[in-house]
């Protein structure tokens, strides 16, 4: 009996992995066949060809999308509001019983989707402008330029991001804004390889060179010629630059040098709650689950538009 | 060869001067701080005459460019000066902290390795069909979640439920292996979790990219048989990418491995640094994050040098 | 040689063959019915322009389909076995002992990573045929009989250390490893120079006879099938056209279409002649005592000097490397030369084409080899060439639109039914052509061709000539022709110009040129254009000895 009581839990995992999945495919399935449905002529053609995961991606991140947007309506209480003593567990009122402090858990998970997915989408965009306006450069221009700036992402990228994102932050403190800005820096060189990389490969083309040999100037070559040639892969890469933010400032916020209480975070969450964890309670995992939830989500969709742009010769 | 060696010495001298750059980064970032270190560590309402004495002490007095080179000149020979909390010497915190995290990080590594580039080898080989299929949403979930999230699930099943291990890390110098192997279980196979899925993508991604080379037609029209055409023809052909990912996951062992030591609380540098960057204790911040760098930059080194010495056109030139 | 093969043993027999193409998440069928015939020692060559499904045909012959691809109908019957019925295994096991190919680029089909040898003693080390070294003796034997130069030492090198001739041979040779009973040659000689074809069809007709091999010749190049073949089948998208044994297919073709490929070489424009040296007429562009290097490179181009006249077109002619291109690319100013100097109708052209005004800038245009890459594929057509027009004349609105369709009238296509497409929905003849419409646009009066017709079908081709043509006549035109095929060279040349290793070797006028004496380089580029005449290459091989063709004839 107490070798059987030790399997029993590892059992449990497998066959909750094993529902998850099978309804995750089945609910995957009527999302796309919704989606086919709903959407008009093209967008319809390209659903019905999409793969389950791409659909799965898609229903996910447009709930979270939901839930960050209209955060205040739907969490039953406020993201700061006190409500019970800490830990209280679950009842009819709180779906996933109190925090630490006696907070609601299900409020705050549902304000996380705001909090931890807006700045770290405001961070990506930020690192994209840099990032990418200095790719298209460096790429069309090419020559000195290139080589410096190109040396230059070589350099920062050599810093791993985790470490270089700790240096800045203990030393210019942990607000919402410093948090944002350092990320972006860090993050802009990589957007700048893969801006480079990609427009590379467009600069290169016969008709960029007819364009230059015609007199045409940077903007000119940048805005017409090569950015409408870049835009699917650089489209992907948004989404998995995202992904990397959203896991380093997850994991920032859990060292608690990452996003500031009491704004209600899901890194910081698993932080503060995580003793439960020795009492065998799986609310903890809640907001952790979310985050890797919504990163799933993004790479299939990223998997299924990378798949796309190099499977279509158009 | 001698082109070889160019390259390699070449690459070599670029990873000096990267590094050299990035002492110089680490360094000016702590000059940026607004006010100075004195101030940071006394706060505000700190003396005139406190702050002087303090200053005096860490040597802030010296031109910056000076207190660069005395900085750089005791990081490579290891001595990374005091501690401005424990006042203890930095080096002597740091090195069997980074002992700790070297032994975690090559635990993982010695599993990780050759688990991730054989099951990559499979799931090219069996492209497209289920197995495939399943892998792929396996590997993205596993890179998706948050080492904290796989650490802390391992540690909900097979410790708290279980009691197979111990969901705190700790260690000592003078334990016996075995026993270290078993404290240790739990946050190595996080890590192996993490590293496999992402080495496993790359290692089927730098293959099937391959099989639309015409010399895998042309294998495949000799009659050799599929597994044949992958070993033979397609993976000799990929070591280079290969060589790449195994290097870049090794750095992230080295230097990701700082949220899955606070998880265990296993004492490596990681642990060390979120502790000083919370304290604000410079020295150690500066300290851990140029190992940390060296580290990465190392690997990458070894990984192209690595992938240099694969390359047929450069180990037999014309 | 056909009516013995009609009395040998039948080897495969194919009738009735469809093959589908997954495209857009269908099946398309994409060839319609095949019947092919081959008998031991036979070699029948397969003809036809891109898409005619050569390669797919010679292909299933061997049981095998490329991914994306699928044998939907009629039976292959290779000696006596079904193949469209075969288990995978049984099928893998034909291949590369009974049955083995060649592909077109060896220099892609040889794997980088293992040297020549072990990729030749594989197969036969795999069926148990040979011991590896035993099956390393037989492929030094091979070598030597292809005329591979150190036959007992090129094996052990690799692919990268080995030029493009001699890698096609020893494709050749790893071929022959097994002694098949059928080889599959897939345009083995297209992506080589034509002094370097010379060796490799030599040796692969010779190799065949020896081991009385069957084969399948699939060739886009009449004169090179010629050459090959005891049969000749033509096909067109999928179809075949017809059949016929190689002496009477090249005599009397039965078929319009089979005639129309014939014809393609006979188009000729009338040859213009400089005005008289006393006219002094100052040449359009005149490329004087010209130097090139690229960055930190060696030099690439030496003393290069040519004029082009008003209203003629002068061809740049020579292989892969003699620095045709980087000629071009002097010329529009990309690459500034290192010295000498390019003059634009008597004035100096500033040597980078960043320093270069607009309308400098606008007088030379450019029309490009591969029409795909020339065209901004998300661009529509009317802003293609729109743009030019609005660039340097300031046309916008209405003036814009009318001069757009004016140049699509004259490039031959329907403006109301191009002017608002994009790139990819048109075939490589039309984007071509909306290739020059740009390049018109800009109302040059010089204009660079670069390779415009290889990379299309004959048929398409011929048309572009003439267009050309006819726009030089009307337009007055000043035509740099860069091309390394004669027969495009004989139809639109008026002048040319032999360049080797970034030298100018010989010029003049085109009747001179292509009537002896030549330079001894001109020469042997000229004498090794196939031609079409079964015995070409063997009267060839007479008069020139087997060991004085190819890149031994070259130094």
């Amino acid at each position: 009996m107490e070798f059987l009581h030790g399997w029993m839990p590892a059992f449990m995992v497998l066959a909750t992995i094993a529902g998850v999945l099978l309804a995750a495919v089945a609910m995957s399935w009527l999302f796309r066949a919704l989606l086919v449905w709903v959407l008009p002529g093209e967008g319809s053609k390209v659903m019905r060809s999409a793969p389950l995961t791409a659909s799965f991606g898609l229903f996910v991140i447009i709930l979270y999308a939901l839930a960050g947007i209209f955060a205040p309506w739907v969490a039953p209480y406020g993201e700061s509001e006190v409500i019970a003593s800490s830990f209280a567990p679950a009842d009819d009122k709180m779906l996933l019983g109190a925090d630490q402090l006696g907070r609601d858990m299900f409020s705050r998970v549902i304000f996380g989707a705001r909090n931890t997915v807006g700045i770290a989408l405001i961070a990506t965009s930020l690192a994209f402008l840099m990032g990418a306006t200095a790719g298209l450069i460096a790429a069309t221009r090419g020559g000195w330029m290139d080589q410096i700036l190109g040396r230059f992402a070589d350099v920062i990228m050599s810093i791993p991001s985790l470490i270089f994102s700790l240096l800045l932050l203990s030393i210019f403190g942990t607000s919402a804004f410093v948090l944002i800005v350092i990320i972006a820096v860090i993050y802009a060189p990589r957007v700048f390889r893969l801006t480079r990389a990609v427009s590379g490969d467009v600069v290169v083309m016969d008709y960029i060179e007819a364009a230059r040999l015609r007199g045409e100037g940077l903007w000119y070559l940048i805005r017409k010629e090569i950015l409408p040639n870049s835009k699917a892969p650089l489209i992907a890469e948004f989404g998995l630059e995202f992904c990397f933010v959203f896991l380093l400032i997850a994991g920032l916020s859990f060292l608690g040098l990452g996003i500031q209480p009491p704004t209600a975070d899901w890194g910081s969450m698993v932080r503060d709650n995580a003793t439960l964890i020795s009492f065998g309670e799986i609310t903890p995992l809640i907001p952790a689950a979310a985050i890797s939830l919504l990163t799933v989500a993004v790479n299939f969709v990223v998997d299924w538009m990378l798949y796309r742009s190099s499977g279509l010769k158009d | 060869m001698l082109d070889v060696f160019s390259i390699v010495a070449k690459r070599l001298g670029f990873g000096l001067i990267t590094l050299l750059v990035i002492s110089l980064i680490i360094f000016i970032a702590v000059e940026l701080l607004p006010g100075d270190i004195a101030q940071a560590v006394l706060g505000q309402g700190a003396t005139e005459s406190n702050l002087a004495a303090l200053r005096a002490e860490l040597g802030l007095n010296d031109p910056a460019p000076m207190r660069y080179f005395n900085w750089l000149k005791g990081a490579v020979v290891g001595d990374f000066g005091v501690s401005l909390v424990s006042k203890e010497s930095v080096t002597d915190s740091i090195t069997p902290r980074f002992v700790n995290t070297l032994m975690l990080a090559l635990y993982a590594a010695v599993i990780a390795v050759p688990v991730a580039i054989s099951l990559g080898v499979l799931v090219a080989l069996f492209r497209n069909t289920l197995f495939d299929r399943i892998a792929n949403v396996l590997t993205f979930t596993s890179i998706s979640s948050p080492e904290f999230f796989l650490g802390y699930i391992l540690i909900l099943y097979f410790s708290v439920k279980t009691g197979w291990f111990p969901s705190i890390a700790t260690v000592s110098p003078e334990m016996p292996l075995f026993e270290r192997l078993e404290r240790t279980f739990l946050p190595a196979l996080t890590l192996v979790l993490v590293v496999v899925a992402h080495m496993m993508r790359m290692t089927r991604a730098a293959i099937i990219n391959l099989l639309a080379s015409p010399y895998i037609e042309m294998a495949k029209l000799k009659g050799t048989p599929a597994w044949k055409v992958i070993v033979r023809h397609a993976l000799p052909n990929s070591w280079a990418p290969i060589i790449n990912v195994v290097a870049l996951n090794l750095a992230y062992l080295v230097t990701g491995v700082v949220l899955v030591e606070v998880v265990f609380v296993y004492p490596g540098i990681g642990q060390l640094l979120v502790d000083a960057v919370s304290k604000r204790d410079f020295p150690v911040v500066q300290a851990c994050s140029l190992i940390f760098a060296a580290t990465f930059i190392l690997l990458n080194l070894a990984a192209d040098v690595g992938s240099i010495l694969t390359n047929p056109r450069l180990r037999h030139p014309k | 040689m056909p009516t013995h093969a009609n009395n040998a043993e039948r080897l495969l027999k194919i009738r009735n063959l469809t093959i589908e193409g997954h495209s857009d998440d269908e099946w398309i069928e994409i060839v319609h019915g095949i019947n092919l015939d081959l008998h031991k020692g036979e070699v029948l060559g397969l003809i036809g322009e891109s898409g005619a499904g050569k390669s797919t045909i010679g292909l299933a012959a061997m049981g095998f389909t490329r991914d994306g691809c699928r044998i939907s109908g009629g039976t292959i019957e290779f000696d006596g076995m079904e193949l469209t019925t075969r288990p995978k295994s049984e099928l893998r096991s034909l291949r590369g002992s009974r049955i083995a190919y060649v592909a077109q680029s060896a220099a892609a089909s040889f794997n980088p990573a293992h040297r020549l040898i072990d990729q030749h003693t594989e197969a036969p080390v795999h069926y148990d045929i040979m011991s590896r070294s035993d099956s390393q003796v037989d492929a030094m034997e091979l070598y030597e009989k292809l005329r591979l130069p150190n036959p007992k030492e090129i094996g052990f090198r690799y692919p990268h250390q080995v030029s493009g001739g001699q890698l096609q041979r020893a494709m050749t040779a790893m071929a022959m490893a097994c002694r098949p009973d059928l080889i599959v040659f897939d345009e083995p000689t297209t992506a080589l120079d034509v002094t370097t074809q010379i060796e490799v069809l030599a040796a692969i007709r010779d190799i065949v006879e020896q081991f009385n091999t069957a084969a399948i010749y699939i060739t886009h190049d009449l004169a090179v099938v010629a050459q090959m073949a005891d049969r000749i089948k033509v096909l067109l998208k999928g179809d075949e056209v017809e059949e016929a044994d190689t002496a009477t297919m090249l005599r009397s073709p039965r078929e319009d279409y089979t005639k129309s490929l014939w014809a393609v070489r006979s188009f000729q424009k009338p040859e213009n002649l400089r005005p008289d040296a006393s006219s002094a007429e100052i040449p359009v562009v005149a490329v004087d005592a010209v130097d090139a290097s690229y960055t930190r490179g060696a030099k690439v181009l030496h003393d290069v000097s040519f004029d082009i006249h008003r209203g003629m077109t002068v061809a740049i002619v020579g292989e892969s490397g003699s620095g045709k291109s980087t000629t071009a690319r002097c010329i529009t100013g990309l690459l500034p030369p290192s010295s000498g100097v390019v003059r634009f109708n008597g004035e100096e052209l500033p040597p980078s084409y960043k320093q270069r005004t607009k309308d400098q800038l606008r007088q030379a245009q450019m029309i490009y080899q591969m029409a795909d890459t020339a065209l901004n594929p998300r661009i529509k057509i009317c802003d293609i060439i729109g743009r030019p027009a609005q660039f340097y004349s300031g046309l916008s609105g209405s003036a814009l639109k009318t001069r757009v369709e004016e140049l699509l009238d004259l490039i031959e296509l329907e403006p109301a039914q191009y002017y608002s497409r994009y790139p990819p929905e048109l075939s490589g003849g039309q984007k071509q052509r909306i290739g020059i419409a740009r390049a018109l646009a800009a109302e040059p009066s010089f204009i660079i061709c670069d390779e415009v017709t290889s990379a299309l079908d004959q048929l398409v081709a011929e048309g572009i000539l003439k267009l050309l043509d006819r726009l030089q006549s009307t337009l007055n035109l000043a035509y740099m022709f860069i091309t390394h095929d004669l027969a495009t060279v004989r139809s639109i040349a008026d002048e040319v110009v032999v360049m080797k290793e970034g030298r100018v070797v010989e010029q003049g006028p085109k009747t001179v040129m292509f009537k002896p004496p030549h330079h001894a380089y001109t020469d042997l580029l000229l004498s090794s254009v196939p031609e079409m005449d079964p015995d070409w290459l063997t009267r060839l091989l007479e008069e020139r000895g087997v060991d004085n063709i190819g890149e031994a004839a070259r130094n």
